[in-house]
């Protein structure tokens, strides 16, 4: 009976995911095997066409260029999360919940305002620039805004409270006997920390990163606003295909391509967090 | 961690200090520069309020906040109402099935652009007008998954047993649901209705490809972009503290209802 009231109840908002996400995502997947009409529109030809373009040096560059501006957008963040997520994991228990708040709360802001806040502090005459001028500098303003850095900022800046989150979730739950009887062991509070403390905590870290890396690749807010459109990355060029270049096609290949990065890194993901479940002895020599 | 040496606290605070700043700096300038006189926006030259009262007169910004109240306040009722009962559904489920999970939790993690030309390719294929109506369709999806995780943290604490003494006293399983059922997890549909209405009201990139032409269905959201696109303006920032505001609020009250949502 349980079976049939609990399909009952899950009715009617399983219906609305089939209907407006597997339906659609699944257009999209099926999109990317037409054509692309000659007047934009779909001409329903099969065709590979779409997938091979993504291969297409000048596409693959682009993804390769997002991969990297997202690979470093996630690096930076993990670094900064987690010291951030160890420094609140370290403080008073009571503290703690506080301090996570706050280090969350940006994030539940408005995330175009966020990043205008950046436009604000980067801009020829913004804060960064009245800041050097009070120092004495008196040359040109720096460009700051429109570059790379500009750009992985902004994502840093938008994506490090979840950073914070996933990574502290596993600090707090960690057993403090453990690092302690590293320490009592002789090991040096570097050993303690490489062989106890990261393996242990590496599912935050993983979850952490993956998410910045995933969110930042296709991204399209940050690159347009904080790169001035002068950075593609796989976001901006589905927005194009989409809403400029009037090819759904290939947009949808994009799209595809994009899920599957997501995909495989989900997979990774789960293998880390697979793996630091199984070192139930995390003291052990390594091989 | 006890045992930890004064230089060890010392780098602790440090790091605190400056993610802290790291974090707040850029809001807190922005909010600032919306109380400047002076019509160049990162220059102080003056206390003022003036930026606020011209928002007020702004017909365009009423009109697109306007529309973001109506696709919140709709994708909210729809989403938090199917939410809680597919939460339930979920809950009184005997078997668990990876499938389910993953279906649920899908919005969460689709990339936003990915989810947009996906509704954008299906509601041009059906000849669908867009407008408000389609983004609020669009906002339940991902709402969906906040509403239903939310209810289903405060549904694992839940014990049932009390569900079937009052089936057992007669009562009828809607009866059972009102007295017994929702008073329990009524602070977690609040929360949760309060998350999907902040996540709506802030929902841009969805919105943008689902709102179909025309001005007549700018979000809020939208309504920035295409501001930020321009160029900075000290009634940008003023609009911004108004929005954040907002959305600080809804959360705090939604934390509160909802203890032990982040972090733990």
């Amino acid at each position: 009976m349980n079976t049939s009231r609990s399909t009952f109840l899950m009715a009617p908002a399983l219906a609305w995911l089939i209907g407006l996400m597997v339906v659609p995502c699944g257009l999209v997947l099926a999109l990317a095997f037409f054509q692309r009409g000659t007047y934009g529109g779909v001409d329903y030809t099969f065709t590979l066409e779409n997938f091979a373009r993504v291969f297409d040096p000048l596409y693959a560059g682009i993804f390769l260029n997002s991969a990297r501006i997202a690979g470093i957008a996630a690096l930076i963040a993990v670094v900064i999360g987690y010291s951030a997520a160890y420094a609140i994991a370290s403080c008073r228990r009571s503290l703690q919940p506080v301090l996570l708040f706050f280090a969350v709360l940006p994030f539940w802001s408005n995330y175009l305002i966020r990043t205008y806040a950046w436009i604000v502090l980067l801009n020829r005459e913004g804060l960064v620039t009245q800041f050097m001028r009070w120092f004495g500098y008196t040359g040109e303003p720096p460009s700051m805004l429109y570059t790379e850095g500009a750009v992985i900022a902004g994502l840093v800046y938008n994506y490090l409270p979840f950073v914070i989150l996933t990574c502290y979730a596993p600090l707090s739950r960690m057993n403090p006997e453990l690092a302690e009887a590293s320490r009592d062991l002789g090991g040096s509070a570097f050993t303690t920390f490489r062989r106890i403390i990261l393996p242990l905590t590496l599912p935050g870290i993983a979850a952490g990163a993956v998410f910045v890396f995933v969110l930042s690749i296709g991204n399209f807010v940050t690159p347009a606003l904080l790169g001035g459109g002068r950075f593609q990355m796989i976001g901006n060029l589905v927005y194009d295909q989409f809403l400029t270049a009037n090819d759904w096609p290939f947009g949808a290949a994009l799209s595809m391509a994009l899920i599957a990065i997501m995909m495989l890194l989900l997979l990774v993901q789960a293998y880390a967090s697979d793996r630091a479940s199984t070192r139930t002895a995390p003291v052990r020599e390594d091989g | 961690m006890a045992d930890r040496s004064r230089a060890a606290r010392q780098a602790g605070t440090t790091v605190l200090v400056l993610v802290f700043a790291f974090l707040y700096v850029p809001i807190a300038v922005l909010v600032a520069l919306s109380f400047n006189e002076g019509g160049l926006p990162t220059v102080w030259s003056g206390f003022s309020v003036k930026w606020y009262v011209s928002l007020a007169s702004n017909r365009d910004i009423l009109s697109a906040a306007l529309n973001t109240l109506i696709v919140a306040v709709a994708s909210t009722v729809i989403s938090t109402l199917l939410g809680t009962l597919l939460a339930i559904g979920v809950e009184i489920r005997r078997r668990r099935g990876g499938a389910l999970e993953a279906l649920v939790f899908a919005p969460m993690i689709i990339p936003d652009i990915v989810l947009a030309v996906a509704l954008l390719s299906f509601f041009s294929m059906l000849d669908l007008t867009m407008g408000l109506h389609t983004i609020v369709l669009a906002h339940v999806v991902f709402n969906l998954a906040f509403v239903c995780a939310v209810v289903r943290a405060r549904l694992k604490s839940f014990d049932w047993s009390i569900t079937e003494a009052s089936a057992d006293l007669g009562a009828s399983a809607f009866t059972t649901f009102r007295r017994v059922t929702l008073p329990v997890i009524l602070p977690a549909v609040v929360a949760g209705a309060l998350l999907a209405l902040t996540l709506s009201v802030d929902e841009f990139i969805i919105a943008f490809f689902t709102a179909g032409a025309g001005r007549s269905s700018t979000t809020l959201p939208m309504q920035i972009y295409s501001m930020i696109r321009f160029g900075i303006t000290p009634e940008i920032n003023a609009l911004a503290t108004i929005v954040m505001a907002v959305s600080v609020i809804a959360l705090a009250i939604s934390q509160r209802l909802n203890r032990g949502m982040v972090g733990r």
